[in-house]
């Protein structure tokens, strides 16, 4: 596919553009809080907690006196690590796994997929409850939960894909000049693949900041003095009389995290997927 | 159909010792010496011996497994160390409002989706269509805690129309419990109905197209009667797994959710005891919900071979 006709393609495809605006916007809020927030982390003044939101605090603060902003800004740096960190181990064992059940076949195959099969039975909260309820909360076990939540799938959808790719005269011919199995799926099926691949990354990123959010609302994530949008709802909550604005602002903050990347997935489906792009 | 229900079966009897094993070998690891824990950081070394004794813990690990799954064969879940009470009966309470509240969300989902999935198909690439499926791309994206503070907010904060949360029972009357669990519900179910909602409109349009709609069609029918009479039915097979998987989803989700209203139900009953260290009671109603999970996917599978049996004969092959 030709990536200069596929960037144009891209930048005429609606969801796509609005996904990537409100991607972007996450991720330079993530960045700018590596570097400079209006106000320290560590700021607490009681003094000047609860106020409402001002020129010198835009949000507000909340009942410790931090400014909403900052927290906020902070918030996304959380979510985004846990997210790249949890994708990267479903994406690299799930992958790797997939890949050796569709080369190698046999008992082998079989044993993985009904690995598989057994782990769905296993919600991804549940899965999540149980590693922090043995390993004790923590954004680290939270990142362990949901990656190993994650290896199944990418296990599932890389073993289906590649199966259909193994089955291709391509593959047939590169068997019949000599070539391994393991060079096989380095050359031609993983490169095959991939789009599959991007595309799962990114619903399962979105999943992921989900499921890093509900366990730090529960107290089972991110852990203070980091901050988390889960941890700020959590504790909005228990203001909802006195400063009900405290609990709308990190839920918008995770809602277009995730809207920015399922219409991301939706338009990487639309511009990867070969039948699609003929059609058009 | 004999032969199908059999290896069915199998697989479900597997799955669920597997999860029992995986429960009971993750909890055991759990650090931390139980007894200890339970008698506090002064309790002499002597007490703290006895209740370990008590609890089992100086026996093998697969001396209690097999104890606590023969237990799980008989409905003797043992005592509760933090309630003091039989994990069984504290379990089929807290299922009184668990239970209910996940078939009132799935009641809430189906109605939801198949409602907006059927209406946006209905009017594909029009404004209807594009105003269903806008509002379900954000429904997938809110998190279902938040939409229930939202909704807390709304109605228990501004209109005061429900209580922010708690649970009388249902001594009150089932008036009063519906109400409620109305909200958690609604929460609940707004995400599902989300992606429901997109699958149903996909499997409805691809209905649209096939040729006996098309013949319904030039002998006269409505689209709406079309819709109703030829193309649900025949959507409904990717649409019943899907809701299955939900309704596995939404059991789930109950930890969550009960937590956000303080609802005094399974799932947190089990976050409450994993802060309190109660073993026992974390490990049987997890196998619980995995085992719901199970029997739900279960279900699923037979009631898709029932709709389309073409599937019995692929399983069998």
């Amino acid at each position: 596919m030709n990536p200069h006709s596929l960037a144009q393609r891209a930048l005429r495809h609606p969801s796509f553009v609005l996904g990537s605006v409100l991607l972007c916007l996450v991720a330079c809020a993530a960045l700018l809080s590596l570097v400079w927030t209006p106000y320290a982390l560590t700021d607490i003044e009681m003094a000047r907690k609860l106020l409402p939101p001002s020129g010198s605090h835009w949000l507000g603060t909340d009942a410790l006196g931090r400014d909403v902003v900052s927290l906020l800004l902070a918030g996304a740096r959380s979510s985004i690590l846990v997210g790249v960190v949890a994708v990267g181990i479903g994406l690299s064992i799930g992958v790797a796994l997939g890949l050796l059940a569709a080369a190698y076949k046999g008992w082998l195959e079989e044993a993985l997929m009904r690995l598989t099969d057994f782990s769905f039975a296993f919600p991804a909260i549940l899965v999540a409850i149980l590693i922090t309820a043995v390993l004790g909360p923590g954004m680290v076990n939270a990142i362990l939960a949901i990656g190993l939540f994650n290896i199944p799938v990418f296990a599932r959808i890389t073993r289906g894909s590649a199966q259909a790719i193994w089955t291709r005269d391509y593959v047939l011919a590169a068997r019949a000049c000599g070539k391994g199995r393991w060079r096989i799926t380095w050359d031609h099926v993983l490169p095959n693949i991939a789009a599959v691949l991007i595309v799962q990354a990114s619903t399962q990123f979105a999943l992921a900041i989900l499921a890093e959010a509900a366990l730090s609302y529960l107290g089972l994530g991110t852990q203070p003095p980091e901050p988390s949008w889960g941890r700020m709802l959590s504790e909005a909550q228990t203001l909802l009389f006195q400063a009900p604005r405290l609990a709308v602002f990190p839920g918008v903050a995770i809602a277009v995290a995730v809207l920015g990347l399922n219409l991301v997935g939706d338009g990487l489906r639309d511009l990867l997927d070969p039948k699609l792009s003929r059609q058009r | 159909m004999m032969r199908f229900l059999l290896r069915r079966s199998l697989t479900l009897l597997a799955t669920v010792l597997a999860a029992s094993a995986v429960i009971f070998a993750a909890l055991d690891v759990l650090p931390g010496n139980i007894a200890q824990v339970l008698l506090g950081p002064d309790a002499s070394q002597e007490a703290v011996q006895a209740l370990a004794q008590q609890l089992g813990l100086d026996q093998p690990a697969w001396q209690r497994y097999t104890q606590w799954l023969g237990g799980l064969l008989r409905f003797d879940l043992g005592l509760s160390h933090a309630y003091g009470s039989p994990v069984g009966e504290l379990i089929l309470e807290r299922l009184s409002l668990t239970l209910p509240l996940a078939l009132m969300a799935m009641l809430f989902t189906t109605v939801l989706a198949l409602g907006a999935g059927v209406y946006a198909a209905s009017r594909q690439h029009r404004l209807g269509d594009v105003g269903v499926m806008g509002l379900s791309q954000l429904g997938i994206a809110i998190p279902n805690f938040w939409f229930a503070i939202l909704l807390i907010l709304l109605f228990s904060v501004h209109l005061r129309w429900f209580a922010a949360g708690g649970f009388d029972g249902w001594s009150d009357g089932l008036g009063a419990g519906l109400k409620a669990l109305f909200l958690p519900a609604l929460s609940l179910a707004v995400v599902q109905a989300a992606i429901l909602a997109r699958i149903t409109r996909s499997a409805v349009l691809e209905v649209l197209r096939e040729d006996f709609v098309r013949t319904a069609r030039a002998k006269g029918r409505s689209l709406r009667g079309a819709m109703w009479t030829h193309a649900l039915r025949n959507a409904m097979i990717p649409v019943v797994t899907v809701m299955g998987l939900q309704f596995a989803n939404l059991v789930a989700g109950t930890v969550v959710i009960e937590n956000v209203f303080y609802l005094p139900g399974l799932g947190r009953l089990i976050f409450q005891s994993i802060a309190n260290r109660d073993l026992i009671v974390v490990r049987n109603g997890v196998m619980l919900l995995a085992v719901m999970v199970v029997a739900i996917n279960f279900v699923v599978d037979l009631l898709y071979a029932v709709i389309d049996p073409r599937l019995q004969g692929r399983d069998s092959a």
